[in-house]
């Protein structure tokens, strides 16, 4: 059996969907912050699959400016949950409101 | 790279900002009392590079592989995106000294956010925008919270960083999309298939994917909740920034897009998530403006209903709504930083004077203030002699001309209930007493921003026509 594109094209938007539903629903910031590096991940997953099944190199190239933006993405994040966490002593979402959220 | 000497001149400003960069972390990295120095070397780099962007504004001509455009209206949003850093670089001096957050990165980031805008408005590849894109977010992100000890701040730059990345999220989905069902991440060819894909589901909801995260960056309507919350806790200065460059930006990358759709035909596809997108924004944000007391939070609400305003000229996709949406943009850019501009002055250490009640009484304690706010505010509003009653002009005239007149109506309709907060703010100021303290930090360099402003609006309120002939002669 051969695995089509409809297959990849079916677990990146099944994984897309994951990220975003955790996105709306989990309360802790590392959680959601994880559930973004998913989706952007799914999109990682189209692309290539996209670049092999069309037989042109620049969706992987893509995907490389992705995966280095998404790594500038993590320092920044973290570091913004680390001091907000030494600011409050907390990550959740939903103790994190003197400003109304 | 270059195929002549012409086409470095062009790429020149981003150049620029580039070499700009490189000397500010050096100079940042190695001289510990660097803050000066790299203040007036932003605002002297801001100032130049939007000089030559003026300059070059006939050069049209693609460079780098059909990466990049020059020249045209791409050259206008450069001179716009430069002179709004140069003016928000002027208000912070002393804003910094005042909250003693005395970090030479400020500066730096404010480079290269304006470096990630000039590439998303310079944009012919989704690759392009995409860079430019995350560049500008993720300098934001940072300057929200870059006084990290107060605890609004670092929470407007975790909420804003949580939002802002998920809209990337929906930006990368959706060009992964496009580009398997369009074979390809160019502008123009995606542009010239855009018929023939449009009953393709996998292209289409690509396109929405797309429009969803940068309605994320523009604030309308359903995705507008990080706005008032980032603007009411970032720094104000910051906050300036956002709603001017930052919002010109996410409108540059939609307008490049969108541009190369007219000459099809095919923009008609996506007037109606525009059109509903705008209604809903224009009047939500009008009327949760009307119950705020932070003047933060009240502008914010107002920049969700100028979102809408905006929107409006790019769903009547013609060339006059384009005109009309950098023609307000422009206008709106230097009415919101004179208005965060006097809120900074106004405020006081420990977020002090925010409320807008303390705006009561403040003809008599500072006249001068008084006077340039009500002119921003009249602005705003969109009161006849100023640039902001001529940039909803264009844009409702654009929209009736292409058969959009509910639109024009509900636009006009919106703004009448606008200028009820924004003249509430002026009728506070002129006769309402109070006894409050304010006890204001002087900034020279503060209001030489803010006379720059006004005297812009009002330049531009007088002679409206002479600068949309510039837009109209550059698109």
């Amino acid at each position: 059996m051969t695995i089509t594109i409809e297959y990849y094209l079916i677990l990146s938007a099944f994984m897309f969907i994951v990220g975003v539903a955790g996105v709306l629903t989990r309360r802790n910031a590392i959680i959601v912050f994880m559930c973004i590096e998913l989706m952007l991940n799914s999109a990682n997953l189209t692309l290539v699959a996209f670049s092999s099944y069309l037989g042109s190199s620049v969706g992987q190239l893509f995907v490389f400016f992705v995966m280095t933006v998404a790594a500038a993405e993590a320092a920044v994040g973290l570091a913004i949950i680390i001091a907000i966490f030494r600011n409050k002593l907390t990550v959740n979402i939903d103790d994190i409101n003197i400003l109304k959220w | 790279m270059f195929n002549n000497l012409q086409e470095f001149y062009n790429f020149l400003p981003m150049i620029l900002i580039g070499t700009g960069i490189l000397i500010s972390v050096t100079v940042e990295l190695f001289s510990k009392k660097s803050l000066t120095f790299l203040s007036w070397f932003s605002i002297v780099l801001f100032f130049l590079v939007g000089i030559i962007s003026l300059w070059n504004i006939d050069s049209k001509s693609v460079i780098l592989q059909n990466m990049v455009a020059t020249g045209g209206y791409v050259n206008i949003f450069y001179a716009l995106f430069s002179f709004t850093g140069m003016i928000v670089c002027l208000l912070s001096i002393d804003y910094l000294k005042k909250y003693e957050a005395l970090f030479g990165e400020y500066y730096i980031l404010l480079q290269t956010s304006i470096l990630g805008m000039m590439l998303m408005a310079a944009a012919k590849d989704l690759f392009v925008i995409f860079l430019g894109l995350e560049l500008m977010s993720v300098s934001f992100y940072v300057l929200a919270g870059i006084n990290r000890k107060r605890g609004n701040a670092i929470e407007a730059s975790l909420k804003y960083f949580l939002l802002g990345a998920f809209a990337t999220g929906f930006v990368v989905y959706g060009i992964a999309l496009i580009y398997g069902t369009s074979q390809s991440t160019s502008i123009d060819v995606i542009a010239s298939k855009f018929v023939e894909l449009s009953g393709n589901l996998l292209f289409i909801s690509g396109v929405l994917l797309f429009l969803i995260g940068f309605s994320f960056k523009i604030a309308a309507f359903p995705f507008h909740m990080w706005v008032p919350d980032v603007y009411q806790g970032s720094p104000s200065t910051v906050s300036a920034f956002f709603s001017t460059a930052g919002k010109t930006a996410a409108f540059s990358a939609i307008i490049v897009s969108l541009f190369a759709l007219f000459t099809s035909g095919a923009s008609k596809i996506i007037t109606p998530y525009l059109s509903v997108i705008s209604v809903l924004s224009m009047f939500f944000g009008s009327i949760v403006a009307l119950s705020q007391t932070n003047i933060k939070r009240m502008l914010a609400y107002s920049s969700i209903a100028n979102a809408g305003y905006l929107l409006i000229g790019l769903a009547a996709s013609n060339s006059e709504g384009i005109a009309g949406v950098i023609f307000y943009l422009t206008a709106y850019s230097l009415m919101n930083l004179g208005a965060f501009g006097i809120v900074s002055i106004i405020e006081s250490k420990e977020e002090k004077n925010l409320e807008i009640n303390d705006y009561a009484g403040l003809s008599n304690k500072q006249p001068l203030l008084a006077g340039l706010l009500s002119l921003l505010m009249f602005s705003l509003a969109g009161i006849p002699p100023f640039a902001g009653f001529f940039g909803k002009y264009y844009i409702f005239m654009a929209a009736i001309k292409s058969d959009l007149t509910i639109l024009a109506i509900l636009g006009v309709l919106s703004s009448v209930i606008s200028v009820y907060f924004y003249l509430r703010i002026v009728v506070l100021m002129y006769f309402k007493e109070s006894d409050l303290e304010l006890g204001l930090y002087k900034s020279n360099s503060g209001l030489l921003a803010l006379f720059i402003s006004v005297l812009l609006i009002i330049i531009l309120g007088i002679f409206p026509g002479s600068f949309l002939n510039i837009i109209n002669s550059a698109l």
